[in-house]
């Protein structure tokens, strides 16, 4: 536990000191939030409706992002060697690595979604329902991507297979994540739930599938 | 960045070798392992057996040198012990002194460092010693910067360090945190004379405490009670 703790908190630390990942997510997706609008044309109305579908695509593509150097730097410097050899199995390697990623990617781009919102004329009183649905799903989306960014690492073009290999996996959270901010009743409670069913999901089951990617990864 | 320049080794004097006393506390730990066996070890490497019969028995206390040239599997060999890569024969494995949870033996030190430029030299350090030990000892993580002439660069961001520092502050942590098979890969690289003279008495510490040491190198590496492994060319890759 001590082991998980440290290195977290050093993942944590290197990402604050580092800075670039997290201000290219937040760049990348206040760009596109702002962008997608000037291709609509001035209809207000249209933008408030597809509001939360913009968000939610703009989120998933900012989050995956930088996500390919999850692993990367690790296993450059050597550290990844030194990880394996520690007391922590690589699952929880591959989970604590997941977890900082959601901390320092897609818990800053929740923080900054409401003025994304404002950019997009999104109803302030949607604007709950949608930061709950991120909150439940994007979880499991640090928690899939890591698993990506395991499976692709050490190969030279992963960068760019990594966005192909993950954003159809995605489909199912931005399914939900948008069907939340339905009208109909009880629509957004079902999503909400089922959000929350695919992220324990994914924490529970993709560690073990990039633990796996990992060890192949050693050889 | 005078700092920095004031560390040459020059002032890592080998007559400061006197302040390991905590080191000495911390390294009775390294008496978890009876022995280290091997019998007819293979390993392969992308598909072809890079080395293969290899046997040996190392006590505690003692280290074993692998030589041969370039491509003759030292490393190969290094990362199959260390569990990185599954033998394509034969088996390696420990005695541990007492029947106990396994905690981990090895510490594997490879051709980089796994040292971040963007944390400092202590907290390099420390790091490895939350992971392996679950706790920061400062006391001992300074000592261990010492035993590798570090300690007055302890505030510098590993960023700043030149290649040989690097490479002393990545084997600092072999002292920082105690485990007790190191598993040194080239470890003397970019070293000069007198910091390879500070990795060899820190492998002597190593063994005189009960503790192993398998490494690889091409270079003359003073280790005592030492038995010596030669790799062959890669002969058989090239069939």
């Amino acid at each position: 536990m001590n082991a998980f703790l440290a290195l977290i908190g050093r993942d944590l630390r290197l990402a604050i000191r580092q800075g670039s990942a997290v201000g290219t997510a937040l760049g990348f997706y206040l760009v596109a939030v702002s962008i997608i609008p000037l291709g609509l044309g001035p209809d207000l109305n249209l933008l408030s409706r597809i509001a939360p579908g913009i968000l939610w695509i703009s989120f998933l593509l900012s989050a995956v992002l930088s996500v390919d150097a999850l692993f990367q730097e690790d296993r450059d410097d050597g550290s990844l060697d030194a990880l394996f050899i520690g007391p922590l199995p690589a699952e929880l390697i591959a989970a604590s690595k997941s977890l900082a990623h959601w901390v320092t990617t897609c818990l800053p781009l929740i923080v900054i979604t409401p003025l994304a919102g404002l950019l997009l004329n999104i109803e302030p009183a949607s604007l709950p329902k949608l930061l709950a649905a991120l909150l439940a799903g994007t979880a499991g989306i640090s928690f899939v991507a890591g698993a990506g960014a395991a499976l692709t690492l050490g190969l030279r073009k992963g960068a760019l297979l990594l966005p192909l290999l993950i954003l159809p996996l995605f489909t199912p959270f931005l399914i939900f994540g948008v069907g939340a901010m339905a009208a109909s009743p009880g629509a957004f409670e079902q999503s909400i739930l089922l959000l929350f069913a695919l992220s324990v999901f994914s924490v529970a089951a993709m560690p073990f599938a990039a633990a796996l990617a990992l060890r192949l990864g050693l050889e | 960045m005078g700092g920095l320049r004031g560390n040459g080794t020059g002032n890592t004097s080998l007559a400061k070798i006197e302040p390991l006393g905590n080191l000495n506390h911390q390294l009775k730990k390294t008496e978890g392992v009876k022995a280290i066996v091997a019998e007819g070890l293979a390993c392969q490497r992308g598909g072809y057996t890079v080395v293969s019969g290899v046997s040996f028995e190392l006590r505690a206390g003692s280290a074993l040198a692998l030589r041969g040239p370039n491509g003759s599997g030292k490393t190969t060999l290094l990362r199959t012990i260390a569990g990185f890569l599954p033998p394509s024969a034969g088996r390696v494995h420990v005695r541990p002194a007492a029947s106990g949870a396994d905690e981990g033996y090895f510490h594997y030190i490879g051709h980089t460092n796994g040292t971040k430029p963007r944390l400092s030299v202590i907290e390099n350090v420390s790091f490895w010693q939350r992971y392996y030990s679950g706790a920061a000892d400062i006391e001992v993580a300074e000592a261990a910067l010492d035993a590798f002439g570090l300690l007055n660069l302890a505030g510098f961001n590993a960023g700043h360090l030149s290649q040989g520092q690097a490479r002393r502050l990545g084997l600092a942590r072999l002292l920082a945190a105690s485990r007790p098979v190191w598993l040194l890969d080239e470890p003397s690289v970019s070293l000069d004379a007198s910091s390879t003279r500070l990795l060899e008495r820190a492998i002597a510490l190593h063994l005189s405490s009960g503790g192993l040491a398998i490494v690889s190198t091409h270079l003359d590496l003073a280790l005592p009670e030492s038995q010596v492994l030669e790799l062959g060319a890669a002969s058989s890759a090239l069939q």
